[in-house]
C-alpha cells in the first residue's frame, strides 16, 4: 500500500526534479536484456528494468492468412500480468490494462513494419506463419510498457523459423533460419505527474502518475506509433518535447537489442 | 464561447432567456460570485450544465434544464418505501441515492418490538423532507414537518427534476391553477415525482407535462389555462353526451 | 513517390467530411443521447446515470465511476463483425473513458455509476473520434456536470498529404497514417492521442495543428446540437391542439 504521505513526498521531490532513488527525471534504472531464455519458444527474451521483469516468448505456428492479406504472415500479440507480479493483479481473462499494453506493443512492431511478413508465406493464400508474441509480466516495479517493448523486440531478433516437412508440419528441434526482420522498433514511454514529465517510474512513482505517452521509435528515427494512456491530458508542447526526448532515448536500446 | 451580456437583476425575468452549455463562459468578471452549477477559471465564470443563467445579487447560478435528482437538505420529495430495516425504512426518492427514514423521524409513536411494516409498508408513498445529506451522499428524510405526510391512493408521474420550480410557478401560481381548474389534489416533490389524486388527474398530468416541455417560456400560465379549458370542456362535453 | 492528388470525395485537406451532423436527444429512454454522422460513419451515444452501482462493493465513495462501452454492431462493416467485445473495442472503450474523465465532474456524484454506451452503426473510419464527440454531447444532454464539451477528430496522412478526418479509403493508402485526437477547447488540453503509421516529428506537429482546427469546428457543431435540442424549451412554438 502506498499512503498519501508517500505520494505527497514523491510529488514534492518530482517538483524539485528529484527522485527517491537519486535518478534524474529522464534517467532509466539499470536495464538488462537477456535473449533466448526459453527452450520451447522459437525466440525469447527477458528484460529487467530495476526490479521490473518482463519475459517475452515468440511461438510460431502454421496458420491461415487474413483474407485481405493472403500473401503475408500473421502476428498476434498477447499480454498477461502474472498474479505473482503484483498484489493488485488477479488471475483470469486479460483485463483492460493487459489488453492495452499488448496492443500498444503490437502497434509499434506492426506499424514499424519490423517483421518482413511477406517472407512468411508457406502456400500463398492458404498457409502462412503465425507469429505469437506472448508477453508475461513477472514482476511489476513500474514501467511495464518499456520493459515489454524492449523484451518483445529483443525476442524477435533471435527468433528462428521451424523447419517443415512435406505435409507442412513442424519438425521439432530443426530450424530453417532466422525470422526476417526489416526494422527495429522500440516503444518508450514518457510519464506525467503534476505536470512534471519523467521516464521509467518505479511502481511507487506510478501511484502519482496521471498520464503517459508511448512513442514507437524506429532505427531510422521515424515515429511509428503514439498512444496517450490514462486519464490525464497533455499540451501540444509537452507532446513534442516528449517525442524528441524519447527519440533520443530509444537510440541506445535499438543498438542494444540487435547486438 | 457564449458570453452573455446582461443588465443587473433577475435573469429569469428576461424575455429571451439564453441557454448555456458545459464550457460556456457566462461572464468574465471578478465582481460576481460563482453559485450553483458554475465554476470559475481565472476571472471567468463558466457553466457546468445545460441551463439558464440566473443572477441573484452578485451570485451567478445556472438553473439546469435536465439531469437526475441529487438530494439537497430542505427539499420536499415524494418517495416510495422499498425496504424495511431494523430501525429504519429505505425510501426510493427517484435519485441515484436512496434515502433513509429513521423510526424517530416519523410523527407516529412506534412501540418497541413492533413490526415497522405496520406503520409504513413497502410500496407506501410519503411526502417527506430531506433532513441530512452527507458528503458521500447518504441521505436522511423526515416526516416530522407540518407539511410532510403519508400519501394515499393517487397517481405518481415523473418529470425532469430541474423543471419542478416552473411547475410550481411563482408563489405556487401554476400548480394552484392546475389544481383548482381540474379539482385535483397534487403534491410536487423537488425530486420530480408528482402525486395527483382526483377525477381529472389525467388532465392535470397533461398540463404538468406541458409545463415541463415549455418550462422556459413567458406567458406559459395563459397557455396552460387555455389548455385546461379546452380539455375540461371536452371532458364535460363527453359526459353530457353519455348522460 | 509523393503525388498531390485530390481527395476522392472532393474535400480540401483541412475539411471535415460531409455531411458532418450532430444531433442531441436521439434516444428517448436514455438520460442523454447524441448521434454523430461523419460522412458514412454513424455513431450513437446514450448515457444512463448517474445511477446506483450494482454490485454495491464496486462503489467509489468519492466519485462516480464512468463506464464506456464502445461497440460495433455486426453489420456496421462489410464483413460481418463478430458480436461482443474484442481487444480493439476494449482498448477504445478505455481510451474514451479516460479522455471523458478529464471533463466530467465525477466528484459531484459519489457512489454512482455513469454508463456511456457507444454504438457504431456504420463504420467508415474515425469511429472512435465520432463516438467520443457523441459521448460528451450525450453527457451534457443527460445534465451531468462537465467542465467543457470534448470534440474529437482524426488527422493523418494519405498519399503524401496531411489530411483531416480520413475516410476508410484514405486510411487504406500505402503511406497512410491515422491519428485520433481529442481536446478540451477551453484549456487546450489534449485528452486522446493515438497514432498508427510511419511519420517524422514535423508531420506530427502538422497533424496536431490540423486536428485542433477540425476539433474547433466540431465543438461549434456540438454546441449547435445542444442549442437545437433545448431551444424548444425557450420558445412557445407549439400551439395547443
Amino acid at each position: 500500500m502506498i499512503t498519501q504521505t508517500t505520494k505527497d513526498y514523491l510529488v514534492r521531490l518530482l517538483k524539485k526534479e528529484e527522485r527517491r532513488d537519486g535518478r534524474k527525471l529522464d534517467e532509466f534504472r539499470k536495464v538488462m536484456i537477456e535473449k533466448d531464455i526459453g527452450e520451447n519458444a522459437e525466440g525469447s527474451a527477458r528484460v529487467r528494468i530495476g526490479n521490473t521483469e518482463v519475459i517475452v516468448g515468440i511461438k510460431m505456428q502454421v496458420g491461415e492468412p487474413y483474407p485481405d492479406k493472403p500473401d503475408e504472415g500473421v502476428m498476434i500479440t498477447m499480454c498477461e500480468f502474472l498474479p505473482m507480479a503484483s498484489s493488485s493483479f488477479e488471475a483470469g481473462p486479460p483485463g483492460e490494462d493487459e489488453i492495452e499494453l499488448g496492443r500498444v506493443i503490437d502497434r509499434g512492431i506492426r506499424e514499424g513494419k519490423v517483421i518482413d511478413t511477406k517472407k512468411l508465406v508457406i502456400v500463398p493464400g492458404e498457409k502462412v506463419w503465425t507469429i505469437f508474441v506472448d508477453i508475461y509480466v513477472v514482476n511489476d516495479d513500474g514501467n511495464l510498457y518499456d520493459a515489454a517493448a524492449i523484451a518483445a523486440m529483443a525476442a524477435l531478433t533471435v527468433t528462428k523459423i521451424p523447419k517443415l516437412d512435406e505435409n507442412h508440419e513442424i519438425i521439432e528441434g530443426e530450424y530453417e533460419g532466422k525470422l526476417p526482420l526489416n526494422h527495429t522498433v522500440i516503444s518508450l514511454t514518457a510519464y506525467k505527474a503534476e505536470n512534471v514529465i519523467f521516464l521509467d517510474p518505479t511502481h511507487q512513482e506510478e501511484s502519482i502518475i496521471d498520464s503517459r505517452l508511448t512513442v514507437g521509435v524506429r532505427e531510422d528515427g521515424k515515429i511509428v506509433s503514439l498512444q496517450k494512456g490514462m486519464e490525464g491530458s497533455w499540451t501540444e508542447e509537452e507532446i513534442i518535447k516528449s517525442i524528441e526526448m524519447l527519440q533520443k532515448k530509444a537510440k541506445p536500446f535499438i543498438k542494444q537489442v540487435v547486438k | 464561447m457564449y458570453l452573455l451580456k446582461r443588465k443587473k437583476g433577475d435573469y429569469m425575468e428576461d424575455k429571451n432567456m439564453e441557454i448555456v452549455y458545459p464550457g460556456s463562459v457566462i461572464i468574465d468578471s471578478l465582481d460576481v460570485i460563482p453559485g450553483q452549477n458554475v465554476y470559475r477559471v481565472g476571472s471567468k465564470v463558466i457553466s457546468k450544465r445545460v441551463g439558464i443563467v440566473v443572477k441573484k445579487g452578485s451570485i451567478i447560478n445556472v438553473v439546469p434544464l435536465n439531469g437526475v435528482y441529487i438530494p439537497k437538505v430542505g427539499d420536499f420529495v415524494i418517495g416510495e418505501i422499498v425496504d424495511i430495516g431494523v430501525s429504519f425504512w429505505v425510501v426510493d426518492i427517484n435519485s441515484p441515492y436512496d434515502a433513509y427514514l429513521g423510526i424517530y423521524d416519523t410523527k407516529d409513536f412506534i412501540e418497541k418490538e413492533s413490526d415497522l411494516a405496520d406503520y409504513y409498508d413497502v410500496g407506501d408513498l410519503i411526502f417527506a423532507k430531506i433532513s441530512k445529506v452527507t458528503r458521500t451522499k447518504f441521505v436522511n428524510v423526515t416526516l416530522k414537518d407540518p407539511q410532510a405526510k403519508k400519501l394515499g391512493k393517487g397517481m405518481v408521474i415523473n418529470v425532469t427534476p430541474s423543471r419542478v420550480p416552473r411547475i410550481i410557478g411563482k408563489g405556487g401560481s401554476m400548480i394552484k391553477l392546475i389544481k383548482e381548474r381540474t379539482n385535483t389534489r397534487i403534491y410536487v416533490g423537488q425530486n420530480g415525482a408528482i402525486w395527483i389524486s382526483g377525477e381529472n388527474m389525467e388532465i392535470a398530468a397533461e398540463a404538468i407535462f406541458y409545463v415541463e416541455e415549455h418550462s422556459v417560456v413567458k406567458g406559459l400560465t395563459e397557455k396552460v389555462a387555455e389548455l385546461l379549458d379546452k380539455r375540461l370542456g371536452d371532458a364535460n362535453g363527453k359526459k353530457d353526451k353519455e348522460e | 513517390m509523393v503525388k498531390k492528388i485530390k481527395r476522392s470525395d472532393g474535400r480540401a485537406p483541412d475539411e471535415l467530411r460531409k455531411p458532418y451532423i450532430i444531433k442531441a436527444g436521439v434516444v428517448k429512454r436514455a438520460q442523454g443521447s447524441a448521434l454523430v454522422q461523419s460522412g458514412k460513419t454513424i455513431v450513437i451515444a446514450a448515457v444512463y446515470g448517474p445511477k446506483k452501482v450494482i454490485p454495491k462493493h464496486l462503489e467509489d465513495r468519492d466519485k462516480a465511476i464512468l463506464r464506456c462501452r464502445y461497440n460495433m454492431i455486426t453489420f456496421s462493416v462489410k464483413d460481418r463483425k463478430k458480436p461482443g467485445p474484442d481487444k480493439r473495442s476494449v482498448e477504445i472503450s478505455k481510451v474514451i473513458a479516460n479522455a471523458l474523465s478529464r471533463v466530467v465532474m465525477l466528484e459531484e456524484y459519489p457512489r454512482t455509476l455513469i454508463d456511456v454506451d457507444l454504438e457504431v452503426i456504420q463504420a467508415d473510419a474515425g469511429t472512435r473520434v465520432a463516438a467520443l464527440t457523441a459521448a460528451s454531447v450525450a453527457l451534457a444532454d443527460a445534465g451531468i456536470a462537465m467542465k467543457d464539451l470534448m470534440p474529437a477528430v482524426a488527422a493523418g496522412r494519405a498519399n503524401g498529404q496531411i489530411l483531416l478526418d480520413l475516410t476508410k479509403e484514405e486510411e487504406d493508402a500505402e503511406d497512410a497514417v491515422d491519428m485520433p485526437f481529442a481536446y478540451i477547447p477551453s484549456t487546450g488540453e489534449i485528452t486522446l492521442l493515438q497514432m498508427d503509421g510511419i511519420v517524422d516529428l514535423n508531420e506530427i506537429k502538422k497533424m496536431i495543428d490540423l486536428a485542433k482546427k477540425g476539433a474547433q469546428q466540431i465543438y461549434e457543431l456540438q454546441v449547435k446540437a445542444l442549442k437545437e435540442r433545448y431551444a424548444a424549451l425557450a420558445t412557445l412554438s407549439e400551439v395547443v391542439k
